[in-house]
């Protein structure tokens, strides 16, 4: 690793959030408030590739944790009368303890079992959501009153504030990501994914590393949630169901597992190709299928994951 | 000093008793050559010693402490360290960071890890030691079969262990590829025991201080290389006589 590998990359991560912040001022309405969306989802598939492509862990159960940070911030609002800011925090506490609670028991299994045990949790978590249907209003949800989605005095509902609350979660979601792929830490990981029983008999304690990926990542998706929650003023079940897990899959498969930008740039093209296709069909699932096959086909491992390799071998 | 030391340690696995009971002493600063023929079970007693592997009877005790039921990880933290018998690395890491990862975990007070410097240092410093200081930019997945060997000595050596096993080093290495591997054994001998599980017999003889021959789970001889060569039992168990 040069030194200028690490400056360019580290000029890229602060490239992008200058150019969506330089973008919000020549949007049409209708891509401003779709861009807001895509950074808070980019954020959700970011935590994700904390787990699946850094620590090669495939969890279908995150929609547990983006829910969690959904329901934390929208039900203290709803009932409790929480504000935005302690609502986040609480969020992301909620979010991180809850995915240590469930990786202490689902980090005893690998692989495929890994992958059910965290579907398993995350179908509980979403039928809770139904059984306390008085309180969540099941799949149906509820708009978080507009004076309550308030941060430092400004109003969340606002355009601008909105955008520029979803930019500063991006922004924070990307620090955090460059941060972990740099470090030590971040190598561990990336150890226990190539090749687990070398990286314990280096005198790595696996479990609790891949504990600790998990409560992180669980914690950035639960704030992805909240901010959700808060920015667009809708909390209902369906944001925790199976798509939800199954959607951060997608997005960083095909921007690019283990890139600190591919989670953002999956979660963009995958959020207008669908958002396009539904323009002029009803069978939109069918294209985004087809794009899907060509992705595999030709970019196998996303579209920044085969650039790193072909050309950018400095991308981090 | 006593540096490694087993009582009654065994392994069964269904019917099969794969390691039977065995008493074993490992004096620090030795090198110690373990031998056998095939399914003698020295993978398995190198195993219970790394801890991979659960003993179902028996003790043992490391530097005066007992660490019988300690998990692998912490007995590399207490300076057990083990290269594997088959070519284990990370190959799609650079070689440099392979030994990055063995050393980071020594060189790090906390979680934020270590002054990349030292690290970056030390890394070198044990791929210097084996010869792969020119190949540290490489990916260790394109590194030729002997010098995979030898990054996984370098790994090894970057823990700097206490006691390194070394399980089968040489096995498909070129006759002058071993010619250095034995130079190399007994630099890193200096600072730390090993315990060497080695096919070639040439090698053992010509490195080992001591030699044990394991035969069916048991301790079937123990003794000087040219001990062992003399032991009628040991030939015609193994040596074919």
């Amino acid at each position: 690793m040069t030194a200028g590998g690490l400056d360019r990359a580290a000029l890229l991560h602060l490239a992008v959030p200058a150019l969506l912040f330089a973008l919000q001022f020549v949007l049409p309405d209708y891509h401003h408030v779709n861009l807001a969306r895509v950074m808070v989802l980019a954020s959700f598939a970011a935590g994700y590739n904390i787990v699946f492509g850094y620590t090669g862990l495939l969890s279908l159960g995150h929609a547990m944790f983006f829910g969690a940070g959904l329901y934390t911030a929208g039900l203290l609002a709803q009932y409790a009368g929480v504000a935005a800011a302690p609502g986040f925090v609480l969020a992301i506490l909620a979010g991180a303890l809850f995915a240590a609670l469930v990786g202490i028991l689902a980090l005893r299994t690998s692989g495929v079992s890994f992958m059910i045990v965290t579907l398993m949790f995350a179908q509980a978590a979403y039928l809770a959501l139904h059984y306390f249907g008085d309180y969540t209003r099941s799949d149906e949800g509820f708009v978080v009153p507009a004076e309550l989605r308030r941060l430092f005095g400004l109003a969340l509902a606002d355009p601008a504030t909105r955008y520029f609350t979803a930019l500063a979660l991006f922004t924070g979601t990307l620090a955090v990501c460059h941060a972990v792929a740099r470090s030590s830490f971040g190598r561990v990981l990336a150890a226990i994914r190539e090749n687990e029983e070398r990286t314990r008999m280096l005198g790595y304690d696996v479990f609790a590393y891949k504990l600790v990926a998990l409560a992180l990542s669980g914690a950035v998706s639960a704030a992805a949630g909240a901010a959700y929650a808060m920015l667009f003023g809708y909390v209902g079940a369906g944001l925790a169901s199976i798509q939800y897990s199954i959607y951060p899959l997608l997005w960083v498969l095909m921007g690019g597992a283990a890139t600190v930008l591919g989670p953002f740039l999956g979660t963009l093209a995958m959020f207008y190709l669908v958002d396009t296709a539904s323009g002029f069909t009803s069978a939109y699932l069918f294209l985004v299928g087809l794009a899907l096959i060509a992705l595999v086909l030709f970019f196998p491992k996303g579209v920044l994951g085969t650039l790193r390799e072909r050309a950018l071998p400095w991308l981090p | 000093m006593t540096l490694l030391e087993t009582e009654g340690l065994s392994r069964r696995f269904g019917g099969l008793t794969a390691v039977d009971g065995v008493a074993f002493q490992l004096a620090e600063g030795e090198i110690r050559g373990l031998i056998g023929p095939n399914g003698a079970g020295k993978t398995t007693f190198v195993s219970l010693l790394s801890g991979r592997i659960r003993p179902s009877a028996g003790r043992i005790r490391f530097a005066g402490e007992d660490v019988t039921m300690l998990p692998a990880h912490k007995r590399v933290g207490r300076g057990i360290a083990y290269t594997f018998q088959i070519t284990s690395i990370f190959a799609r890491m650079t070689a440099l960071d392979n030994v990055k990862l063995a050393a980071q975990r020594r060189l790090a007070h906390s979680w934020a890890g270590p002054d990349s410097e030292r690290l970056e240092a030390a890394a070198m410093d044990a791929l210097a030691r084996v010869g792969l200081a020119a190949r540290a930019g490489g990916l260790a997945g394109t590194l030729s079969y002997g010098h995979q060997r030898l990054l996984e000595v370098a790994m090894g050596l970057a823990m700097a262990p206490r006691l390194l096993m070394l399980d089968e080093p040489t096995q498909g290495l070129s006759d002058e590829e071993i010619a250095g591997f034995v130079g190399l054994v007994r630099g890193i001998a200096r600072d730390a025991t090993v315990l060497l599980i080695e096919h070639n017999m040439r090698v053992v003889m010509e490195l080992a201080s001591r030699i044990t021959v394991l035969e069916r789970g048991r301790i079937l001889a123990e003794g000087t290389p040219a001990e062992i060569r003399r032991d009628e039992a040991v030939q015609r168990a193994y040596l074919g006589g």
